[in-house]
Formats: structure tokens, C-alpha cells, sequence
């Protein structure tokens, strides 16, 4: 197999010079923001240090007991820590007496708490996966993957200060005491800010985001809206709450607020884990026609890469995507069934009858795997004639083909272009235009596929 | 209510009687109703949520205790048993009989409430007269209500448990100590968790930013359970997907998965004997229903010869190990059993392949599997003999200790089939049986290619006739874990 396809390069140049440097902008802003504040902190001095301390150790606390196992979108959930750093910048009162902390302080503190209580993790990362030098990645690939371990501290200090400016100098002004005074309408003010705060940051992560995968803006906002409704939504209720029961009850407060938090985060984690062991399983699984001799090794999770950015390109998001990716690498699993493989693999070559067969058995057999119910539909009908199909049953089909016909890593007869011609003239009856047509977009753009093996 | 022996009837009678004492002897013209009323109403709320079809997905998986906890700190005994009774009347119930369940859970937990918010009254965590400005809002009051608190909730968990347990004794006729073991001790963290959170709750109530705040104390519960629950589903759909692995073994294959089943519930007796830890029990067990697992690179031919093999299809057939090794390899979670997938047809004496290891140097897991997998090929039917009974086996697989066996995995293994027994029949399952009539996996049910270790008789192929259409118990087994009259709460530990 040829090494080329193990990391195709990137889109169109200029866009991505254009997305690393709204990211380079984005990630300068936050850093001087931070130095800013730290310095402005440190020169005054912290205003009432104890209450200071306790939110600091807070987060401290928060980011110690969450591992840095993102799920598929990159959301890390770290609720306690992001609802501790928010519910400071939220804080008017405690026990009943004004604070006096300022909005710099309140980004010094949680940056501060932010860096001391991850740096554990970033240290035990770095001992415990030396890497070869013969697998470096070349560094403009490590841009690609360093980004979102990069991007979440960058997110949360902005998300934290924003929150900050809006509140606390209205607060601090007197403006909120007369206007609404201290009752259930400041709970609600709170909860209002906080999601006007999650909307903002729903905006930047989906923007660097974009600028790190070039994927399109719309779909990865909805996803970034949507995780705000789960993860978010306890965040930020988390946050007012602690706010809140800080100024009633005081500095107590926060133990038996974090108690439960904290079993709300390892949920999660315990959550994320179990969702990533079982893409594991299904990719495994996956892999057992290449094991088998029946496909060529790589070829589902080629099939399951091309299929999710053309998914993207097409506006799926969130669940949909999941099937897609799912279906995409178990799409073969049929052949499983036949006592001689096809030749390479390539089904796309095949007399349709027995496309539809091998789709047949590989429905049966997914069904049985315990996935969602849709992949298998999606397994079972890839090989009908595209206007019988759901929208992923035609990408996976497009897709298999595009792999099957361009001989894997665009080596075979006619290489990727050929491909792509073919597909064309079978639009009428077989595949989709529009997959075929956003299929070509991807490829123009290039796309990181997986290597061999 | 036919259906319930005589015993439980008075039971769930008696408890009924008590929990409307409870309420009605109570109450009186001082009752908070607003309160009262809007919290009955969020608590019906949560519990309706987890019963609306559509929403079934949002909801946690049991009874979501932080508001009637939070209505034990903020109402007098009666009021607040009357919050409960609503919510546990409309909430989800999982099997038959649904009525006598619903009654039952709704009497029991009022009672339960009724007793903690006894025991935070009697020690003053609530100013004794209700509606007078309540101690709970203040300032300065947290640190010195966290222990009435604390009381309440050992007193609300000791009667949901002792409940629990009583009704077990009487319905399921499990013997009594059997049904209060660990009842406690396993409810009293999550209900503690729970506790603190409705504490929160009703602090936040008493304060002057009202019972809107309140409600946001709730909100993360709530995921927090959602998220368990998911966790749950995610869980299972995973459990079946390793099993899927084995399955695609099975169109191959077709007697592979009978006993990759059993070999896996061996391997798993035999650990719960040898002291591990119960995470390692289930990766051991996940190993041996995975051990082989590679077969799927054998060719199909080669599997299902009829006859002697050549060597060069005996060669083939020993790469089994490696081809599993490699395809397990992405999972991380497996950790020792991809050890144990790779190194099972290794010998203590070095003999095995594929990398003759010897002794000590073989993976603890694979000598595991390697008992169970030759102790369930002797004593399972195949198509060229039939099976050896038990006793046979394990005196054949005594005589291999310190040869093929390490002989502490055989005494394991001796030990736990004393405790426990063998029942083989009960793991097959009714997987496939969808597929075989599909494909080309047809009509190979006497086929298997056999290369049988010397001695022993340790597998690498052969036709079972498991029986096909009973359900695996290994599956029901997990859900069986639950003790059918105590609902799904929560937070399980």
C-alpha cells in the first residue's frame, strides 16, 4: 500500500492559513488576557484571598478528578471546574457580605487554578506515551491534533472572562441591586447571563473548530448547541447555583454543593469512557473482514473517515454522524458470510444481485450487535438504487465505491479522478449527485485518512 | 395482587396503613400547602418525565430522590410524606403487577420521608415551629444543620432499606439475612449524594432568592441520573457488541459461540477463586469469550474440513491466536485479556504455540483460559464423540497439571465446579439463529477441522450441538443482579 494517503494534506491552502490564524488570534487574545490579569492581581493584591483560595481550590479539584478523554465532538467535560471558575465570576455576595473582587481577578483565579490543576495530567500524558522518532507525525499534523487539547483552556479562560465582564461591573455599580433586587429575579438574571455566556462560547468553539478541521461552521454550531443543552445546561445551572449558595450559606457552601457535582462529572467521565470502549468494539469488529482476508486492511475506517466528512459537508451533525461513522465501518461485514472473499474486496465491482446479498447478510448481522437499529437499515440497503436509500445508506455507498473504484489509496486504474468520473456517470440510477458532487469537494479539499493496517 | 403470596399482601398492607397514618394524623390548618403542593407537583414532574415514552430517553433510570429529600429538610413529618406519595404513584414500573408495585413504592417511601423529617425535627435542624423563619436560609446556619441532616438521611435509607428487605423476604421468599445483606450499606452513599443535593435545595428554597433557585440544584441531578442511565444503556449495547465479535466467529464457524459462553463463565468462576477483584473477573470472563476470536482469519475452508488436517492447514489454524491478538488490539479496556487472547494455547512445559512460553512467563489470564477452554471442550458434544462427563474432565485435566496446565488454574477450577457445579445448556444462546438460515454458514453443523493437544484434548474446532433458542443467561444474568421488588434508584455504586 502506498504511504501517500496515510495523511493527506490539508484543504485549500489560503483557507488554511486564514483558519490558523483566527485560532493564532484567538489563542494570543486569551494569553495576554491572562498576563494581564495575573500581573494587574498580583500588584494590587488579591482582593479577599480566602474566598479567592476556596474557588481556586475548587477548580483545582474539578480538573484533578476529570481525565482528559474527550468524546467524539472534543467536548471535554470538565462541569465542576467550569461551573466553579463561571459561579466566581458570578459571585456578588458571600454570606451575606459584598465581594470586591474584580474581573481580572476572576480570570487570574481560575486560569491560575486552571493550569495548576491540569498540569498533573499534561505531565503523566507526556511520560506515559514516549513516541518513536520514526512515528513523529511532521509537525503540520501536530498542529491538527494538539489543537483541541490547546483550544479548551483557551475557551474556558474567555468563556470565564466574558461572563465576568458582564456581571460584575453591573453588579459591583449598584445597577442589578436597584433594578431587581435581591430575590428569585437575580437567580433568574444569573441564569440568563450564564446561557447568553454558553451561546457565546457555543460561537468560538465552533470556530476553532472550523478553522482546525476546515469542516463547514453551520452543522459543528448545532452540535456545540446541542452538547449545550446536556453538559451545558448542568454547567451553567451548576454555576448559579454555587454562586447562589455561596452568598447565602457562605464559604460552607461549596463542599456540600461539590459533593454531588462531582458524582455528576464522574457520570459523565464513566459515560464518555463506555461510549469511546464501545467505538473501539465496533471498529474492531470492523476490522474482522480485514483479519478475515475478505477487504483490504484499513479499508472500513478509510470508508468510515471519507463517509463522516462528506456527513459534515452534507450539514449531518451530532447522532446522525454516529450512525454514518458506524455504519460506514461495518459496511462489509456480509462478506463475512461467503466461503471465498471478493476479489481485494472491492464489492463495487460486483453483479449488483450480489451487492444486495452481501448488504443483506451484513443488515442480519449488525442487527444483532447491539448498535442502534439504523445502522443496520443503513448496512442492509446500501446497495439499492439511491432513491430508495436514506441519506447515509447513499454516502456509504458513494463512498465504498469511490474507495473500491480508485483502488484504495488512488493507485488503482484511473486512480481518484477516474474514480470519480465513474461515479458521475452512474448518478442517474446508482448514486446520488449531490453526495457524489460534495464527495468531490471533500477530496478537492483533502482529508486526513487513516493509513494502512 | 393474586399472584403475591399471603405474607407480602400483609406486608405491603401493613406499610400502606402505617404511611396513611403518617400523613393524615399530621396534618392541620399550620401545614405549608403552597410548598407542599409545588413540591408533590416537581416530584411527579421528575418521575412522569422517566414514564412519557418520548422522553423515556431523558429521563434516570429509577426514583429521583433529591426532592422528596429536600422536602424532609423543609417540611414538618406529615407534609412532607404527602410530597412523596404522588411522584412514587405515577413513576415508572418496570414489570408486573404494576398497581400492587406503584402502591407499594408510594407507602414506602412515604414512610421513609416521614421518618427522616421525624428525626431532622427532633434534632432541631428545623426551627420546631413550622412557618416561623426557618433557621435553614441563614448565614450561619449550614455547618450546624449538616448533622440533624446527616441523621435524617440515615433515617430515611435504614427504613427504605429495611422495607426493602421485607418485602424481599416476604414476596421472593429469600431468606432474611440474604435480603438485608448490603441493602444498607450499597443505598446509603447514593442516598447520601442525594441527600446533600436536597439540602442544597431546600437552603436555597428558605433564602431570599425563593424556590427558582431552588430548582437549579436539580438540574445537574437530573443529568447526573440521565447521564447513569445512559451509561447503563451504553453498557449493555456494549457487553452485546463483544459478543458480536464472537458472533462473526460463528458465521464461520457455527459452534464457536456455545462455547466461547461457557468457556467465558468458567474463566470467570475460576477467578472469583482465585481472589481477583471484580473488574479483573469481568475482563477475565471477556477474554474467554473472546479467546477465539481469531479463528475469523482462518480460512472458512480450512474450519470446516471434514477430516484430518495436513500440517500446512494445522499451521494455519495455530495462527488463530495471533490473528485475535490483532484484532482486539484497538480496544482499550481489554488490557490483560488481549494477553490472554495471544498466549491461551501455550503449555506450562513450553510446548504450545505460538510463542512457547513456559511456565510463569505465560500470562497469568492466558493459563486461565487455557483450563477453561480445554475443560468445556471435553465436556461439551461434538460431532466425532460425544461429551465426557464432568468428573472425567477434571480428572484429565489433574493428570496435565504442570505440563499443558498450570496446576494452581486446575485446582482453581476443581474448587469452583464443587461450589458452584456446571450446567452447560444454560449459556448457550439464541444468537444467530436469524442468520444461519441466511448465509452461507448453512449446513455445516457436522464440519469442524480438529487438532486436538495431546492429552487433554484442548479445541481449536468441532460441531456442538448447543441448542439454539434459550436465551443467554449471561445476559439476563446482569439484569438479574437487581432484586425485582426494589426499583432501580439511581446511583448505584
Amino acid at each position: 500500500m502506498c504511504g501517500g494517503c496515510a495523511v493527506a494534506w490539508g484543504w485549500s491552502e489560503r483557507a488554511r492559513l486564514r483558519g490558523l490564524g483566527l485560532a493564532a488570534v484567538v489563542r494570543g487574545a486569551a494569553l495576554l488576557l491572562v498576563l494581564v490579569a495575573v500581573g494587574s492581581t498580583l500588584r494590587h493584591g488579591p482582593q479577599q484571598p480566602g474566598i479567592a483560595l476556596a474557588f481556586a481550590a475548587l477548580i483545582c479539584t474539578g480538573e484533578l478528578t476529570h481525565r482528559t478523554g474527550s468524546d467524539t465532538a472534543g467536548h471535554a467535560h470538565a462541569p465542576l471546574s467550569t461551573a466553579g471558575a463561571l459561579a466566581y465570576a458570578l459571585l456578588g455576595h458571600c454570606a451575606g457580605i459584598p465581594t470586591t473582587h474584580g474581573v481580572l481577578q476572576v480570570v487570574a483565579v481560575s486560569a491560575g487554578a486552571l493550569a495548576v490543576g491540569s498540569a498533573p495530567q499534561l505531565l503523566h500524558a507526556r511520560t506515559r506515551t514516549p513516541i518513536h522518532p520514526r512515528n513523529r507525525t511532521p509537525l503540520r499534523h501536530r498542529l491538527h491534533t494538539s489543537g483541541p487539547r490547546l483550544d479548551q483552556p483557551v475557551r474556558r479562560v474567555l468563556t470565564v472572562a466574558f461572563a465576568a465582564a458582564c456581571f460584575q461591573p453591573l453588579y459591583n455599580s449598584g445597577v442589578v441591586e436597584n433594578r431587581v433586587g435581591q430575590g428569585p429575579g437575580l437567580a433568574l438574571l444569573l441564569l440568563v447571563l450564564l446561557a447568553l455566556t454558553g451561546l457565546c462560547e457555543a460561537v468560538l468553539a465552533a470556530a476553532l473548530t472550523k478553522a482546525r478541521t476546515g469542516h463547514p461552521y453551520g452543522p459543528l454550531l448545532r452540535d456545540e448547541v446541542r452538547a449545550l443543552r446536556g453538559v451545558g445546561a448542568a454547567v451553567c445551572a451548576s454555576g448559579v447555583v454555587i454562586a447562589l449558595a455561596v452568598a447565602v450559606a457562605g464559604l460552607w457552601a461549596l463542599p456540600v454543593i461539590c459533593v454531588p457535582l462531582l458524582l455528576t462529572q464522574l457520570s459523565f467521565r464513566r459515560y464518555a469512557e463506555v461510549r469511546a470502549t464501545y467505538r473501539q468494539t465496533i471498529a474492531s469488529l470492523a476490522r474482522s473482514t480485514e483479519i478475515a482476508g475478505y477487504t483490504l486492511p484499513g479499508h472500513a475506517r478509510r470508508v468510515a473517515a471519507l463517509a463522516e466528512a462528506v456527513g459534515r459537508e452534507l450539514g449531518l451533525s451530532g447522532e446522525q454522524l454516529t450512525l454514518l461513522e458506524y455504519a460506514a465501518l461495518m459496511h462489509d461485514i456480509g462478506q463475512l458470510s461467503l466461503v471465498d472473499p471478493v476479489p481485494a474486496g472491492a464489492t463495487a465491482s460486483l453483479p449488483v444481485a450480489d451487492q444486495r446479498r452481501i448488504a443483506l447478510l451484513g443488515g442480519a448481522v449488525v442487527r444483532q450487535t447491539g448498535v442502534p437499529t439504523e445502522v443496520a437499515d443503513v448496512v442492509e440497503r446500501q446497495a439499492d438504487p439511491y432513491r430508495e436509500q436514506p441519506l447515509t445508506a447513499r454516502i456509504v455507498r458513494t463512498v465504498n465505491a469511490y474507495v473500491d473504484l480508485s483502488g484504495e489509496c488512488g493507485g488503482g486504474p484511473g486512480g481518484p479522478l477516474g474514480a470519480l468520473e465513474r461515479l458521475r456517470s452512474g448518478t442517474g440510477h446508482d448514486y446520488q449527485s449531490e453526495v457524489v458532487e460534495s464527495l468531490a469537494r471533500v477530496l478537492a479539499r483533502g482529508v486526513a485518512l487513516p493509513p494502512p493496517g | 395482587m393474586r399472584a403475591l403470596p399471603a405474607g407480602a399482601r400483609a406486608c405491603v398492607l401493613c406499610v400502606v396503613l402505617v404511611a396513611g397514618l403518617c400523613v393524615l394524623t399530621g396534618l392541620d390548618r399550620r401545614t405549608p400547602w403552597d410548598a407542599v403542593v409545588l413540591l408533590a407537583v416537581l416530584y411527579a414532574a421528575c418521575e412522569l418525565l422517566t414514564r412519557c415514552r418520548l422522553l423515556a430517553h431523558m429521563g434516570p433510570a429509577g426514583a429521583f430522590f433529591p426532592v422528596p429529600l429536600a422536602a424532609v429538610f423543609l417540611l414538618p413529618p406529615s407534609a412532607a410524606a404527602l410530597v412523596a406519595v404522588p411522584g412514587a404513584l405515577l413513576g415508572r414500573v418496570g414489570r408486573r403487577p404494576e398497581g400492587v408495585r406503584r402502591l407499594w413504592r408510594a407507602a414506602e417511601l412515604a414512610v421513609a420521608v416521614w421518618a427522616g423529617s421525624w428525626m431532622f425535627t427532633v434534632l432541631d435542624g428545623r426551627s420546631p415551629a413550622p412557618g416561623a423563619p426557618s433557621g435553614l436560609g441563614q448565614a450561619s446556619a449550614l455547618p450546624y444543620v449538616l448533622l440533624p441532616a446527616g441523621a435524617a438521611v440515615l433515617a430515611f435509607c435504614g427504613v427504605l432499606a429495611l422495607l426493602d428487605g421485607a418485602i424481599l423476604v416476604t414476596a421472593e421468599r429469600i431468606g432474611v439475612r440474604t435480603a438485608w445483606r448490603g441493602l444498607f450499606l450499597r443505598a446509603l452513599a447514593p442516598h447520601c449524594v442525594h441527600g446533600l443535593a436536597g439540602l442544597m435545595t431546600a437552603v436555597l428554597w428558605r433564602s431570599p432568592y425563593g424556590p427558582p433557585a431552588a430548582l437549579f440544584v436539580l438540574l445537574p441531578m437530573y443529568l447526573s441520573c440521565w447521564v447513569f442511565a445512559q451509561y447503563q444503556r451504553e453498557h449493555e449495547a456494549h457487553q452485546t457488541t463483544i459478543r458480536a465479535l464472537v458472533q462473526a466467529v460463528d458465521l464461520k464457524d457455527r459452534y464457536t459461540r456455545g462455547h466461547s459462553e461457557r468457556v467465558g463463565r468458567a474463566a470467570a468462576m475460576m477467578a472469583a477463586e482465585l481472589g481477583m477483584d471484580e473488574e479483573r473477573r469481568e475482563v477475565l470472563r471477556i477474554a474467554g469469550i473472546l479467546h477465539d476470536v481469531g479463528k475469523i482469519g482462518v480460512p472458512t475452508r480450512v474450519l470446516r474440513k471434514d477430516g484430518p488436517l495436513t500440517p500446512e492447514e494445522r499451521r494455519v489454524i495455530e495462527l488463530h491466536p495471533e490473528y485475535g491478538h490483532e484484532m482486539v488490539r484497538g480496544i482499550g479496556f481489554l488490557g490483560e485479556a488481549r494477553a490472554a487472547i495471544l498466549h491461551h494455547h501455550e503449555r506450562v512445559d513450553g510446548r504450545g504455540y505460538p510463542y512457547g512460553l513456559a511456565g510463569d512467563r505465560i500470562p497469568e489470564f492466558a493459563r486461565v483460559v487455557a483450563v477453561a477452554d480445554a475443560f468445556d471442550a471435553m465436556t461439551s458434544t461434538r460431532s466425532y464423540r460425544r461429551a465426557r462427563p464432568v468428573a472425567a474432565a477434571v480428572a484429565e485435566l489433574q493428570k496435565c497439571a504442570g505440563a499443558q496446565f498450570d496446576g494452581r488454574m486446575v485446582a482453581a477450577l476443581v474448587a469452583a465446579l464443587e461450589k458452584e457445579g456446571w450446567n452447560p445448556v444454560v449459556t448457550a444462546d439464541e444468537w444467530g439463529a436469524g442468520i444461519t438460515g441466511a448465509g452461507a454458514g448453512v449446513g455445516s453443523a457436522d464440519g469442524g477441522a480438529e487438532t486436538e493437544s495431546a492429552g487433554a484434548g484442548a479445541e481449536v474446532g468441532g460441531g456442538d450441538a448447543a441448542p439454539r433458542g434459550v436465551r443467554a443467561s449471561l445476559l439476563v444474568g446482569q439484569r438479574g443482579n437487581v432484586p425485582p421488588w426494589v426499583g432501580r434508584r439511581g446511583w448505584r455504586p
